[in-house]
């Protein structure tokens, strides 16, 4: 692990090398001008949900809202991550829909690199009748997203009598084309003569995926995995259909229906302190996966 | 032991009206341990005959042998054969050392064994303070001995080698040339070697099978192939520059090229339409106004450092001739007269490109 970081620094610090050559023109607070404004317009509501989670609901109420963080914030996590909200949508606590996502976000990872992994293996290293049949059916379900087939999707889960279990919410999720088209394309700059040698050296196709084709895609995996988490813990229309049990919901889900409709008020420090909760896994994923996901994106080793 | 036997061996890409014949009709032994280099022009199907034996592709017709062995429908695996590829085709996550032990691991070989080979062959090819490393880690040189090192612990009938020196540089290339002679005097496998280098071919070579077109050309000692080609295209292949291929009409008179008469210093073997070949290395000086020299009417002298290279017209046909570098060099216009031994005429049928027997 050591050794696969300290090779990727070079590799990271490559692209970042080309606009500190650019210093000699005297512009460089262009660029730190923009990136801080960026920070700012980014960073800015994550401050007020921090704020806000640290209040009274009395308080947040106010206008203006206080733009110090008050003294409620260890009362107002602990309720909602041990108890879960109280009102008029009886929510588990946070910590389970928490572990609902993690374990959607998981599960859809895997599944998804699983499965890319292996149809993608197969594309390109077999000759099968209809291969190019198959590997244009995957391509095409890239224009039917998940909202665009929900309805047939839903039948078919409902008939499998999958309604209301973590299978359901993410074997749908799970087919997609991004990470066999992905593979794919990696898969396709493995020299031929690589192949063959391994042929020669008597390795089967299982063996040559297990030790070659693997171990050389461990970059594009991770790289992979960092999308495929983000995307599997941002699922929101799916687990909002697919689940009525309230101990199933995603923390995602679970942040909209905590804010109350009609008459009923919401109780916007722990609404906050929720979402701020939601962000923490994704954000944690990337800033350690962070050397990886990039040497993934810019470096194969060939 | 480890001879190879081609039977008719055929391969045709595609079927039907767009067929294409790659290679047709192939017939050679390979005698155990030894040395054999296939040479051609690309395209000439050498990759594809040395692929046939190794069993990377299907042989539509014919019939190849290892050992005696029937392999026609053998995997690779089973063949018995290791293979040096042209881009060296290491795998790029495994150090030096698990390079060469992984043919020998999924063979289930054991572990001190392995061990013990891998050594052996690392200290032979001087690799013993590298196996720790990855290939990228290497120069083109080091990942070329680390492919051979590759083949050799793995103690195979026959070796393969698919232009393993066309990624060196110029003298890494007479360097590794070296070490594959002295690697196969010491081992004394079977090895097939296929380049389009002639020097490597020359070099390398105990026999050597020049290929054309699909077609075997001519199958022979390198004295053999460069002494008495089998045919107009072995002529001009082998050798360089290229032997002098003249195009007449021989008759009891001497040897008719267009309006012009060159005299024989012998008698041709027949009369009527034939090529003459001669090599530029081959020609002597002669005198101006012997009637038994052929005047040649100098274009262009090419300095090569031992030796010069004089490019000129003879009977309005290219003629190119190699003198000492040492002698004062002709001048462009100038008309040289030149002596052609008997010996060193080479006469083909320009029909067929078939080498006739000059009658002795």
């Amino acid at each position: 692990m050591a050794k696969v970081a300290s090779g990727a620094a070079p590799a990271a610090a490559g692209p970042s090398s080309r606009p500190a050559g650019s210093s000699g023109t005297g512009l460089n607070w262009l660029p730190h001008l923009v990136l801080w404004l960026g920070i700012a317009v980014t960073a800015f509501p994550l401050y007020i949900a921090f704020v806000a989670s640290t209040l009274t609901p009395q308080d947040v109420a106010q206008a203006p809202m206080p733009a110090l963080p008050g003294a409620h914030m260890v009362e107002n996590y602990q309720a909602i991550l041990i108890q879960g909200m109280k009102g008029t949508y009886l929510s588990p606590p946070v910590w389970q829909m928490m572990w609902n996502s993690l374990l959607m976000a998981l599960i859809i990872t895997a599944g998804k690199i699983v499965l890319s992994v292996m149809s993608a293996y197969a594309v390109v290293f077999f000759e099968f009748r209809g291969r190019m049949v198959a590997f244009w059916m995957i391509f095409l379900t890239l224009m039917l997203p998940v909202e665009v087939r929900i309805v047939p999707t839903y039948e078919v889960v409902s008939n499998l009598k999958l309604i209301n279990t973590m299978t359901g919410l993410t074997l749908p999720l799970i087919a997609s084309a991004t990470g066999t088209l992905l593979f794919r394309q990696f898969f396709m700059t493995l020299p031929d003569q690589l192949v063959e040698a391994a042929r020669i050296d008597g390795a089967g196709p299982m063996r040559f995926f297990k030790d070659v084709v693997l171990p050389l895609s461990a970059t594009n995996i991770a790289a992979l995995a960092v999308i495929l988490f983000i995307y599997g813990w941002n699922q929101y229309l799916w687990p909002l259909l697919m689940t009525t049990d309230n101990r199933l919901d995603t923390i995602v889900v679970g942040i909209t229906k905590m804010i109350g409709t009609g008459d009923a008020t919401t109780n916007w420090p722990q609404v906050m302190a929720t979402t701020l909760l939601a962000v923490l896994p994704p954000a944690l994923v990337v800033i350690l996966m962070r050397r990886w996901f990039v040497k993934g994106l810019v470096d194969s080793e060939k | 032991m480890g001879a190879i036997s081609l039977k008719q061996v055929g391969k045709t890409y595609g079927q039907g009206a767009k067929a294409v014949e790659a290679i047709e009709g192939v017939d050679a032994e390979i005698n155990d341990g030894e040395f054999v280099v296939i040479v051609g022009p690309s395209g000439c199907g050498k990759s594809t005959l040395l692929r046939m034996v190794a069993g990377l592709e299907d042989i539509t017709t014919g019939q190849i042998a290892i050992a005696g062995r029937v392999v026609n429908g053998v995997d690779p695996t089973d063949r018995d054969i290791a293979m040096v590829f042209q881009n060296y085709a290491l795998y790029p996550h495994f150090n030096v050392f698990d390079n060469m032990a992984y043919g020998l691991r999924i063979r289930k070989v054991p572990k001190d064994e392995v061990q013990r080979r891998v050594e052996k062959a690392a200290a032979t090819l001087e690799l013993s303070h590298l196996l720790e490393r990855k290939p990228r880690q290497l120069s083109g040189g080091q990942r070329q001995r680390v492919a051979m090192g590759r083949a050799i612990v793995r103690q195979p009938q026959v070796f393969l080698f698919d232009e393993p020196l066309s990624n060196l540089d110029a003298k890494l290339r007479a360097q590794t040339r070296l070490e594959i002679q002295k690697l196969h005097r010491g081992l004394g496998v079977t090895s097939l070697f296929v380049t389009h280098d002639q020097v490597e071919a020359m070099t390398l070579a105990q026999r050597m099978i020049v290929m054309n077109a699909g077609r075997i050309e001519q199958i022979g000692t390198p004295e053999q192939v460069y002494g008495a080609p089998a045919t107009t295209f072995v002529a001009s292949f082998i050798g360089s520059p290229p032997m002098n291929l003249l195009n007449g009409q021989a008759t009891a008179a001497g040897f008719e090229l267009g309006t012009q008469l060159l005299p024989l210093p012998g008698p041709a073997p027949r009369h009527g339409s034939l090529a003459l070949g001669l090599r530029p290395e081959h020609t002597e000086p002669g005198t101006e106004g012997d009637p038994a020299c052929w005047p040649l009417r100098v274009d262009v002298v090419e300095m090569l450092g031992a030796e010069r290279l004089v490019h000129g017209h003879l009977a309005g046909a290219a003629f190119t001739l190699r003198i000492d570098g040492t002698l004062t060099p002709p001048h462009p216009g100038q008309t040289l007269y030149l002596r052609a031994p008997a010996e060193r005429l080479h006469w083909f049928d320009p029909s067929t490109g078939q080498r006739v027997e000059a009658a002795r």
